[in-house]
């Protein structure tokens, strides 16, 4: 197959895929590179969907991070609205919609899909996933004059879900959260500031069931659905919203000998690992992507932007130089209702939390984890510049990790 | 409707650097890889220091690009 002997091909062109091609790039890589996207649209940020994108700040399409155009200026083929079928790692073909596509290198950044909840009537569940989803969530979120105030149900107790009912009352809608976590978490914050944020969420009007959950939902006679709550109780809703995290998106490879754990297995490097070892020249990055830690023995899925970001850079340096020099941004980042909510460092969601700065109301804008002294983790909560001195305290991150 | 993106432009030797206000959500990353050209505002948010800044700044800028948590900053060369 013409092409294929010196081709890297990157499957899933979300923030994943795009960025090991502009680090490739950057590192000085300057052989074929096809960038593969199963949507239509030129690669996007997902965190502005639930942001600026769902409370109509940005049009949908400013959240593109890169056009075609710039992508062919920087030597990046994207093939839009193409999907993977099938991996073929003895042939080094990837089947793909159009046909098979011969491979030196493969980057699997496949990504994730939205998690729907096994209760009849999820069908009629709304989700945020990508560009698709807003322009539904859009029309129920937005009051329209002649409707009955009816809420807008969310499902879900995570990031996502709190995201989602602050656009929605931010459009003036009444919202109910029941999630079946007792808890609202917060990316790796886990629990850590669930009070506080159920306070906040009910400050602005945010009606919270934490713990309640849903057991099925039917149309309603008239318009909207019918939603049976865990307890049995029935609310009418306009319309209810499932943000329940996400599964990996991994059927393609099914019968690849890839091994496959919730996500890719990889090694600490993002070698896509087999029955008998590390596969030569695939890689693996992003949501769709378990990483082992080579410290700890531990394998972790991350669904989270700073991750995906990080694997890109590292499995770039690894193509290029055979050195991962990873670099750690362990930076988290959520606004609700107004304030952003920002974690650095390591933190332990069992740990407690010491104040450092805060409001003449006493509540806290800057704390650390566990001590005050040598934190190893630090997080705003409507902190401002102040934040960045919060920063300086943790232990600098770890120097990039060769393996 | 949208709102208008506060874009601060800067040029350096040819490299077009956009700090993206609208999209930033105050890591500081750019003010720590890069503490000649990026700053932060009472908010947090990137500001751009210096709109001509040195030749030398370039490969930092490049880094700030690309550890910004939420691609706020893009580099076009």
């Amino acid at each position: 197959m013409s092409g294929a002997a010196q081709r890297l091909v990157i499957v899933g062109a979300s923030i994943a895929g795009l960025t090991v091609a502009e680090s490739l790039r950057a590192e000085g890589y300057d052989g074929d590179l096809v960038l593969i996207g199963e949507e239509r649209y030129e690669p996007y940020g997902r965190p502005p969907l639930s942001k600026q994108v769902l409370t109509g700040r940005w049009e949908a399409a400013q959240a593109t991070l890169r056009t075609q155009e710039q992508l062919r200026s920087l030597g990046i083929e994207l093939r839009r609205g193409t999907r993977a079928r099938g991996l073929d790692l003895r042939r080094r073909e990837l089947q793909l919609d159009d046909g098979a596509l011969g491979y030196r290198t493969l980057v699997i950044a496949t990504g994730a899909a939205a998690r729907v909840p096994a209760i009849p009537g999820a069908s009629l569940l709304l989700r945020l996933r990508g560009r698709d989803d807003i322009d539904r969530l859009r029309d129920a979120i937005r009051m329209r004059d002649h409707a009955r105030q009816e809420p807008l149900v969310v499902l879900g107790s995570g990031v996502l879900a709190s995201e989602i009912a602050s656009a929605a009352r931010e459009a003036g809608r009444a919202v109910v959260m029941v999630g079946r976590n007792g808890r609202l978490t917060l990316g790796p914050l886990g629990g850590l500031l669930s009070d506080r944020l159920i306070a906040h969420h009910r400050a602005h009007g945010v009606e919270v069931r934490a713990g309640l959950g849903i057991r099925a939902v039917t149309p309603a006679p008239d318009t909207g659905l019918d939603v049976v709550l865990g307890d049995g109780s029935t609310r009418h809703a306009d319309a209810v919203v499932a943000a329940i995290g996400s599964v990996p998106s991994i059927t393609w490879l099914a019968a690849s000998g890839v091994r496959l754990d919730d996500g890719v297995v990889c090694d600490s490097s993002g070698r896509v690992l087999s029955g008998t070892g590390p596969v030569p020249d695939v890689y693996a990055v992003g949501d769709v992507a378990r990483w082992g830690d080579p410290l700890t023995g531990i394998s972790a899925r991350v669904e989270h932007q700073t991750n995906a970001i990080e694997q890109a850079i590292s499995v770039a340096r690894t193509i290029t130089t055979g050195v991962a020099g990873r670099t750690p941004v362990p930076f988290f980042w959520s606004e609700v209702h107004g304030v952003r909510i920002q974690a650095y460092g390591h933190l332990d969601p069992a740990a407690a939390l010491v104040p450092l700065a805060g409001r003449e109301s006493g509540e806290w804008t800057i704390a650390a984890t566990p001590s005050a002294s040598a934190p190893a983790g630090v997080i705003g909560w409507g902190a401002g510049r102040e934040f960045r001195t919060a920063r300086s305290l943790v232990a600098a991150a770890p120097a990039p990790v060769a393996s | 409707m949208a709102e208008s993106r506060m874009l601060r432009v800067v040029e350096v030797r040819g490299m077009k650097i956009r700090a993206d206000a609208s999209a930033c959500v105050g890591a500081g990353q750019c003010a720590l890889v890069a503490e000649a050209v990026f700053d932060q505002d009472d908010d947090g948010i990137v500001l751009v220091l210096d709109p001509e800044p040195d030749s030398s700044q370039a490969g930092s800028v490049r880094n700030a690009a690309t550890l910004c948590p939420a691609r706020a900053i893009t580099v076009e060369e």
